[in-house]
Formats: C-alpha cells, sequence, structure tokens
C-alpha cells in the first residue's frame, strides 16, 4: 500500500541512475530525499506525470539556511493523493549562488511558496513567472529569516528599533 | 438680564457658547474610519456590535477616511503599513483624532525587540491622541478610550486647538 521514503527513493534512483539523489535522515522526524539543484525540475515533473507515483499536490515548500555549511535549501513536502503517499524533498544550494528552478509550472502551489522563500532567505528561482518579495515591502534590505540577518535601522525615515519614551513631567 | 433669559425660555430657543455647542457636536458623533489591523479588531468589531453597542455614543464606522473624524489603529502596525496608515490620516480632513488601541499600536508590543517588521509604536508615524492599552483591550477598554476623546474634545477651545487637560492627568 503506501511506500516508505526507502522504497520512493530506490525507485526514483532507478529512474535517474546518474542524478546522484541521497536518502538521508536525522536523529528525529521522517527521512527525505535529498537531490542536486540541477537534476530538481527534471525530476519534479517524472514524480508527478510517472504512473507509479502521481504526486499531484505539493502540500509545502520552505526555505532552510545552514549557516555553519553556508549552504540555503529548500525543504518540499509532496503528497500524491490517489496512491497515499508522502515525500519530502531538499535541494541544497551554496549561500553565495542561491539559484534553483522554479517547479511553478510543475505545481501552481510552488507559486507564492517559492516567492516567500525568495522574500524571506534570498533563494532565487529560476523560470518563476513573477519573482517579487511576497510578505516584505519591494525595498526591503537583506532577508529576515537567514540565522545572520541584521535588521535594518530605519525604514523610509522611520525607526525600526523600540525607543524608550521619557516621561515628561510639565 | 431677567428679560432676555425669559425672552429666549419662552420660545423655545437654548443659548450656549459657540465652543461647547461644537465641541458638543464634535463628541456626539465620532466616525471611525473602518479599518483594522490585526485581533484587535475582532474586539473592536464586538465593540460595534449589538452588546457593547458603539452607536449609542453617537460613533459608526465610515468607509472613507475622508467622512471619518477618527481613526482607531486596531492592530499590530507592520513596517509595510506604517507609510498605508500615514496616508490614511493625511486623508481624513480636520479635526481629526487617532485612537490607538491595544499594546502593538501603543509600543510593538510583544513584537518589541525581535520584531523587525513592526513599527514600534503608531506615534512614530502619526499624532496619537489617546492610547489604550492591552492584549487586546476588551470593548469596556476601548469605550473607556473613546470617552477619554469625548473628555478631551470637551475641553477644546477656538483659540487653542486642542487643550492638554488630559494628557496632564
Amino acid at each position: 500500500m503506501s511506500k516508505t521514503t526507502q522504497e520512493l527513493f530506490d525507485y526514483l534512483n532507478a529512474a535517474f541512475p546518474e542524478a546522484e539523489l541521497l536518502h538521508e535522515s536525522a536523529a528525529l522526524g521522517d527521512s527525505w530525499v535529498s537531490i542536486p539543484a540541477d537534476a530538481w525540475k527534471e525530476i519534479a515533473k517524472f514524480l508527478r506525470d510517472d504512473q507509479q507515483m502521481r504526486f499531484d499536490t505539493m502540500m509545502c515548500l520552505s526555505g532552510i539556511h545552514y549557516p555553519d555549511q553556508n549552504l540555503l535549501a529548500i525543504a518540499c513536502h509532496l503528497n500524491a493523493s490517489e496512491k497515499g503517499y508522502k515525500l519530502a524533498i531538499k535541494v541544497k544550494v551554496p549561500e553565495d549562488n542561491p539559484v534553483i528552478d522554479s517547479v511553478e509550472s510543475v505545481w501552481k502551489t510552488a507559486d507564492w511558496h517559492e516567492r516567500e522563500a525568495y522574500d524571506m532567505f534570498g533563494i532565487e528561482f529560476k523560470g518563476h513567472p513573477d519573482m517579487r518579495r511576497i510578505l516584505c515591502p519591494d525595498d526591503w534590505e537583506g532577508y529576515p529569516l537567514r540565522k545572520d540577518y541584521v535588521p535594518q535601522d530605519s525604514y523610509q525615515g522611520i525607526t525600526t528599533k523600540y525607543t524608550e519614551v521619557e516621561e515628561s513631567h510639565d | 438680564m431677567g428679560l432676555l433669559d425669559k425672552k429666549y425660555h419662552d420660545s423655545n430657543i437654548i443659548i450656549v457658547n459657540l465652543e461647547s455647542a461644537l465641541n458638543w457636536a464634535r463628541k456626539s458623533s465620532l466616525w471611525y474610519e473602518q479599518f483594522g489591523l490585526a485581533c484587535c479588531a475582532i474586539e473592536m468589531m464586538a465593540t460595534a456590535a449589538s452588546r457593547y453597542d458603539f452607536d449609542r455614543f453617537g460613533i459608526i464606522p465610515r468607509s472613507s477616511p475622508r467622512q471619518a473624524d477618527v481613526m482607531i489603529v486596531a492592530g499590530t502596525v507592520t513596517m509595510k503599513m506604517a507609510s498605508r496608515i500615514h496616508k490614511l490620516y493625511e486623508q481624513m480632513s480636520e479635526p481629526r483624532y487617532v485612537i490607538s488601541m491595544g499594546s502593538c499600536s501603543n509600543c510593538g508590543g510583544p513584537y518589541w525587540e525581535h520584531g523587525y517588521h513592526v513599527l514600534k509604536g503608531v506615534d512614530k508615524v502619526i499624532p496619537v491622541d489617546v492610547y489604550v492599552p492591552g492584549c487586546p483591550p476588551r470593548p469596556e477598554a476601548l469605550l473607556e478610550g473613546f470617552l477619554k476623546l469625548q473628555e478631551k474634545i470637551m475641553n477644546e477651545t477656538l483659540v487653542e486647538k486642542k487643550d492638554p487637560a488630559i494628557e496632564k492627568e
């Protein structure tokens, strides 16, 4: 019935032997499949269209920052509603050139999720039709959810810091 | 003295000074700008609904800033929203008043230290007449804020724009 990530990974690895896929896991939680950035879009299309997989829904796409490895990444959770499969995927890119192919054309859900990852982490999605910030204002500086983010002191002449109010006794 | 009183009394005319008549009219029809920013807006809606009933004080929502007398800043003001709040305030016609509702709008609230995106007090952008504390304030608290504003309006004079009597308290 439902397949484990290991089984899904084996199937995927057999279909893309040259793509250097990795099956990784952490101390807690589900394991995931790590996919190189250059193979991501092709594999995404395969995951959606292959009759054995049919991952028709992207549930979530979020950004991650690994400051000690100088890496940025996306974590992507897919759901195959027909077969009941679930799969977590990570795509890692270097901090100095964070470009990932957009999968907006594969799953429409990715549209705003990729804009959010761009807004918060500065990951650029190649081929996205509308690569703008989604939450912060367009002229905001920096990417707030990066671990080394330093908030700007003022925005459009308004101070962003909390200042103590001096009590007046007149 | 007696003659003048009697004359006007008999013909159903009330004599007041212009100032208090103006102030009375102003405080009795505080139309507020109808918008909410966060969870405080829910309490604001509750205050406007039948249980607490703003309307008995002549306070009714108005959907255009040009026809509004008072702006209730009900909720978290983000940096993105700050310029829009300022624009809305500028569109209001004088005399105009601002009630800052809730901790976020007063000083940044729970976002005061780590909320990079939150304006630390709406008074950094527009002048505020009454601050209502709370997270969010109960409807009674917002009503109290309006009563304070009415008090402030009643102390206004034609020569001096706004009386700081309430601020002194």
